[in-house]
């Protein structure tokens, strides 16, 4: 459905229509007080190609970095026919239109991404999406406190993004909901089990966690289960492609998958908009927040999409729907249909494959260099964490100098892991970028040792 | 008859018998299934869970509609039908042998307080106009 503004004939044809003379008139019962007036700091409008220049001007404060961090949003190849297809008239809406059904298009389109990322988490049903990965996160939460009925306490690794833990924190902390953290192991960098968790109603697993190594989520599956609680499992799509699917951890499976959906075409931009993906296990669909796209026949036999499952959201439960929230990432949810469709499973396969050996190739590089290490031993994905014998912060300044965003100074959220940065190599990476990165490493960290800063010279 | 003499009603629209043993069992009414229309789905309460008097204890989901089922009196579960949540179009078939729940009345004289079917009949008149 095309966006077409009224024009000034339609708005004073609708004027007329009620007997009002202007806009203005319309809404003349609110007192001025009330009323914002013009908005003074909006600048007035600029020709197209004064717009084209500024908007180049900012484009370039960019920059043109050689990128390793990753830490949640990650850099992937976005073949070019992804947006081209997304940006089309028909797709290009942001908003799942109010008369859903007269709009087959988008419904299938959300269908065919709710198929797909169902059979990338092996779970039976998945919502049309969420905000984002961590606010997906904290809706989990919220479903698997409203399925256990019995406990409000719900397990969080450390190895939790921060970011995450933040925003979950955020979101339940005046709802009653007791966040419990749990530690991880110092060699392993794997989340620890408690031995008497008491009750709780749901336990969150992330793999790859937030240090990008892989967590025992068959063992953790089992632990929640064998302790009545939900398993939550908080996923990188793109590695799902080649790890073991949540629905297939453990014995019985993971309840509920969710995570950020950036990685499947949504380009880095600054922070957003990107799109949170939440699946489930058909017993708790009903506890599951956001809009459901269901496949049906017509009056005549003919197949057709619809709404589905709409008695737990907000316009028929008020305000003991599922979630408050049914605005979906729609545009971004476009472009992730149109790469999971291009790429196919061998494509996404290949991505992280690809990104695995990248970040391996680097971190084997990097860890060769004296005065840098692999901050744990255990396998991990496509992001490590590497302790410097030197100050991170510095580090990451004199590699940025050299046009490397060398990684994500993890150190403040870690204090315990010492000086620690998350570095992330994806496919987009060739091996002569690799190379590059450890031979300035390696003649960065040798100059500080030989000629440290004034200040710390004793 | 959809209206039996011998149960006693909520304004609220659950049907409530009370069983040899002093337990009641609880359902929605046929006029409550009427206006709901199809049903899809059924959440019952777990046996054991102890139930104040108004409480929304079930949930029973139309075609149209969700709509809570409230606690008759005070007292605890002792029972859910599984059947009936296997297959909730039985609410629609015969609202008054697709029961919900049983439970076990706080205080056995609470269900003198409910309504008998006159005083139900005289409701459900009094809401139609």
């Amino acid at each position: 459905m095309p966006f077409i503004p009224h024009t000034e004939e339609d708005v004073s044809a609708m004027l007329g229509a009620i007997g009002a003379s202007s806009i203005e008139e319309l809404f003349d019962e609110i007192p001025p007080a009330l009323k914002t007036g013009k908005l003074r700091d909006v600048p007035d409008g600029l020709p197209e190609m004064a717009v084209a220049r500024l908007m180049q001007e900012r484009a370039s404060q960019d920059g043109f970095w050689c990128n390793f961090i990753g830490a949640g949003v990650y850099e992937h190849h976005i073949p070019a026919a992804i947006w081209q297809i997304t940006t089309r008239g028909e797709f290009y809406s942001a908003y799942t239109p109010y008369q859903a059904e007269a709009s087959q298009g988008t419904l299938q389109l959300i269908y065919e991404y709710q198929t797909m990322m169902t059979r990338l988490t092996g779970l039976d049903v998945s919502n049309a999406s969420l905000y984002d990965g961590a606010s997906a996160l904290a809706e989990a939460v919220l479903m698997a406190v409203r399925s256990h009925k019995t406990s409000r306490r719900v397990l969080v690794p450390k190895t939790v993004h921060p970011i995450y833990r933040r925003v979950v924190n955020t979101t339940v902390k005046n709802q009653g909901i007791e966040l419990v953290e749990l530690d991880y192991d110092a060699t392993t960098g794997q989340t620890l089990l408690p031995d008497e968790p008491g009750s709780f109603a749901g336990l969150v697993i992330p793999q790859p966690n937030f240090f990008g190594v892989l967590e025992d989520v068959h063992a953790m599956t089992d632990w929640a289960h064998a302790k009545g609680a939900l398993a939550i499992a908080l996923v990188n799509p793109t590695t799902l492609a080649v790890l073991e699917a949540p629905g297939k951890w453990g014995t019985k499976g993971t309840d509920i998958a969710v995570g950020e959906g950036q990685p499947l075409g949504a380009p880095m931009a600054s922070g957003g908009p990107y799109f949170g993906f939440m699946c489930c296990r058909q017993d708790f669909v009903r506890q599951m927040p956001g809009r459901i796209v269901g496949r049906t026949v017509d009056l005549d036999g003919k197949p057709g999409f619809a709404l589905t499952l709409q008695a737990r959201e907000q316009h028929i439960r008020r305000s003991k729907a599922t979630s408050n929230i049914c605005t979906n990432q729609g545009l971004v949810v476009t472009a992730a249909t149109q790469y999971m469709a291009l790429m196919g499973p061998q494509g996404l396969a290949k991505v992280a494959s690809a990104s695995h050996a990248h970040t391996v190739a680097l971190a084997d590089k990097l860890a060769a260099i004296p005065g840098v290490a692999r901050a744990f031993a255990s396998p991990y994905f496509h992001e490590v964490v590497l302790k410097l014998n030197d100050n991170a912060k510095d580090v990451l300044r004199a590699l940025r100098a050299q046009g490397i965003l060398g990684g994500l100074d993890i150190s403040a959220w870690y204090p315990e892991l010492g000086q620690v940065i998350l570095v992330c190599a994806t496919e987009t990476k060739t091996a002569a970028d690799l190379d590059h990165y450890a031979q300035q490493m390696e003649r960065i960290l040798s100059k500080r040792r030989e000629a440290p800063p004034c200040a710390y010279k004793s | 008859m959809t209206i039996p003499a011998d149960l006693k009603y909520t304004p609220s629209h659950e049907w409530v018998r009370v069983e040899a043993d002093g337990t009641l069992t609880v359902g929605i009414t046929h006029h409550a299934q009427d206006l709901l229309g199809d049903m899809v789905f059924i959440e019952n309460p777990a046996a054991g869970r102890s139930l104040a008097k108004g409480e929304e204890c079930a949930v029973v989901e139309s075609v149209k509609a969700a709509s809570d089922v409230y606690a008759p009196v005070s007292g605890e579960v002792i029972a859910a039908n599984n059947d009936v949540e296997a297959s909730p179009e039985s609410v629609n078939k015969d609202a008054y042998s697709a029961w919900l729940f049983k439970m076990k009345p706080a205080n056995p004289g609470d269900v003198a307080g409910l309504l008998d079917a006159a005083a139900y009949q005289k409701l459900v008149e009094s809401e139609a106009h």
